[in-house]
């Protein structure tokens, strides 16, 4: 197989001219000993099928970020025939360092050179041949976003591929060199690059005075993250309950009557199972698709590089920064797109942080269970201050997460980030971005989802011939089990049996609570009045509030970790917070009498 | 004159004459455009100490003051 790696450094549109090369056919590859996702797409290209890889965007081939390590190892063991680099036309005077540094790889290359429509209004004008004699590789002038030149592009990779039709490797010699390049990187700029010396105040330097203006810069901002979580939620959770009403109607009118003859647990294998289990990873794609598009807009905006800006002070010391600040914000309406969205933080260490960080959002999930019971035990103004404090609570244990793990998750890269000018991201590109978004999520997390659905039907059902959730069940004896682990925090045997169900998902929590108790949706709020007094009732909640979020949370962490330690320390640390806290809780109000 | 970067006010320009920082940060650095002989604008520094906003080039960064620090400017009148 022929294969050709793009190459580039950070904000260069690499990625939109992927796109543009590969169409929608992109898949995240699978290579021995990278921990970050690849894109890649096979197609045909100078008369054979061509593998394109878009590698993560690097600064300096011999550095020591995640990122650069991910290439130097691809560069390392995959033989490629040759690469293409990607540049931003405005910015060569340091960039082209990239290019000289990859020389020294001995692999055929060509250079493209983007966004040619920025470097024209900034007046910068290059003189293309020279550059390609200088620097003995193919130069071509493009605009992924808008397609100029594209042409061109597409037929220099073909050139490259037909002399050079063997895949070969990287002379590692050139992985280890170290720089000397600068002499000759400000020789062929000065030689060929023609910048304008004064800059004219442009867009992106008027709309910084007012967005990074020292003091209004955060109101802004925290006004933007709340528009863009009512955008995305107002737009996505009618598009969830759509999903969920069909699959509803798809469940009672079309499956259920057609396995009408078929023996009862195999029914109710089908119908609770699997496709609840099906169910459950549909419900997600509404939100993540119109998420990834709106987080689309705010990433290739620019703004989310300022978002780290504007609330370093405050998050750098806790380990994290404004981008983890905005995906946690994020996470209050759903934590599945919100841990998915922390790939746009490079470093390693830091996503992890954010990533423990997350689940702790109050999602609208929990919301709803919170609600019912709130409304079912307290009286509406205490109502109110326990759903406050519930929030309150949420922030508290977020904060606390991120003070005890940010010394194993410390992120050894420099926070020294580009502020690329504003730039509004095409339809097209949303578009893209969404799909590719909810791909990725049906490809890594929907086996793992349905998987777990499954073994808590089986718990919740088996043996058969016994009511559903009933004490006889596997779920039943198992809450037998926990009776000395969850007596201590007020949650009698019923109710551990529904945080049982709530590990699927928070929404099934009270139609499981209401077969647990026998009683219907309508009269369920005056049982569990009747049963629970309010200190049982709060610690029940904040129990739920911290212990794993869902199934679909778990399949996205261990999606997006790729390491199976990482997953069940984030799966048992907020296990074991929701216990001290739930005991605090109770024991505390118990000795104080209530 | 001879200062560090973050002592630059807004909309003041110096020209880089050493960085003394890793070697690693040293190669962030120069990847971005920040070596000696470069011109530096210092643009604008965020609240509560927080990071400082400069532009080198047509590249603008946001950088932390402890690391703006060790890049020694000397400044533009």
């Amino acid at each position: 197989m022929k294969r050709i790696a793009l190459l580039g450094m950070p904000n260069t549109g690499k990625s939109t001219f992927f796109n543009r090369l590969t169409g929608a056919g992109a898949r995240v590859g699978n290579w021995p000993g990278i921990t970050v996702d690849l894109l890649a797409a096979k197609i045909l290209l100078a008369g054979a099928m061509v593998e394109v890889v878009d590698l993560p965007g690097i600064y300096n081939l011999h550095g020591f970020s995640d990122d650069e390590q991910v290439v130097r190892h691809f560069l390392e063991s995959q033989p490629v025939n040759g690469l293409v680099v990607i540049l931003n036309a405005s910015q060569l005077d340091r960039q082209l360092a990239l290019l000289l540094q990859l020389k020294a790889l001995k692999l055929p290359m060509t250079l493209v050179l983007n966004m040619s429509d920025e470097a024209k209004q900034l007046g910068i004008k290059i003189d293309l041949a020279a550059l390609a004699r200088s620097l003995d590789v193919p130069v071509t002038l493009i605009s992924a976003k808008y397609g100029q030149g594209f042409e061109s592009a597409r037929q220099a990779i073909e050139q490259l591929l037909h002399t050079h039709p063997a895949v070969i490797h990287a002379d590692t010699a050139g992985l280890s060199q170290d720089d000397s390049i600068e002499v000759e990187l400000d020789r062929i700029v000065g030689n060929t690059v023609n910048t304008p010396i004064t800059l004219a105040p442009d867009l992106t330097r008027r709309l910084d005075r007012v967005l990074l203006h020292p003091w209004l810069g955060l109101p802004l901002f925290f006004i933007t993250v709340f528009v863009l979580f009512q955008l995305v939620y107002g737009i996505g959770t009618p598009l969830q309950d759509a999903m969920n009403w069909s699959l509803e109607h798809i469940k009672t009118g079309l499956i259920q009557p057609a396995l009408a003859g078929a023996p009862l647990p195999v029914q109710s294998f089908i119908l609770d199972g699997l496709f609840d289990g099906v169910g459950t990873v549909l419900s997600f794609l509404p939100i993540i698709v119109v998420f990834f598009i709106f987080m689309a807009i705010i990433e290739d905006s620019g703004y989310l590089a300022r978002a780290a800006y504007l609330m370093d002070a405050l998050m750098a010391k806790v380990g994290l920064d404004g981008r983890s600040f905005v995906m946690q914000l994020m996470g209050f309406g759903c934590n599945v797109p919100a841990l998915m969205g922390t790939r746009v933080m490079r470093s390693r260490a830091l996503r992890l942080l954010t990533m423990m960080v997350i689940p702790f959002s109050l999602c609208s999930a929990r919301l709803q269970v919170f609600l019912f019971f709130t409304t079912a035990i307290f009286a509406p103004r205490a109502a109110a201050m326990v759903m406050f404090s519930l929030y309150l609570m949420s922030f508290l244990m977020a904060f606390l997460t991120a003070l005890v793990w940010r010394g194993k998750y410390r992120s050894v890269e420099p926070l020294l980030l580009e502020l690329p000018p504003y730039r509004f991201p095409t339809f097209k590109q949303l578009l893209v971005q969404g799909w590719q978004q909810s791909q990725h999520f049906l490809k890594g997390a929907s086996g793992f989802i349905v998987g777990g659905v499954v073994v808590v039907w089986a718990l919740t059902h088996y043996p058969f011939n016994v009511p559903p959730a009933s004490p006889a069940t596997l779920a039943g004896q198992l809450a037998d089990w926990m009776v000395p682990v969850f007596q201590p925090l007020g949650i009698d045997r019923l109710l551990s049996v529904a945080l049982l169900f709530g590990f699927i998902a928070k929404e099934i929590v009270i139609g499981a609570l209401a077969v647990i108790y026998g009683a219907g949706q309508s009269n369920l709020s005056g049982v569990i009045a009747g049963k629970l007094d309010w200190v049982q009732a709060y610690s029940f909640m904040l129990f739920t509030l911290i212990y794993t979020p869902c199934l679909s949370t778990v399949a996205v962490l261990k999606q997006e970790s790729k390491s199976w330690w990482f997953t069940f320390i984030a799966v048992a640390w907020p296990l074991g917070l929701a216990w001290v806290v739930s005991f605090a809780f109770y024991q505390g109000a118990r000795a104080l009498g209530w | 004159m001879h200062t560090s970067l973050d002592h630059l006010f807004p909309s003041q320009t110096g020209t880089i004459e050493t960085i003394d920082v890793s070697p690693e940060l040293g190669r962030r650095m120069a990847a971005l455009g920040l070596r000696p002989g470069r011109r530096v604008e210092m643009v604008r520094a965020a609240p509560l100490r927080g990071p400082l906003q400069i532009r080198i080039g047509h590249t603008e960064l946001m950088i932390r003051r402890v690391d703006a620090a060790k890049i020694n400017v000397n400044l533009v009148a």
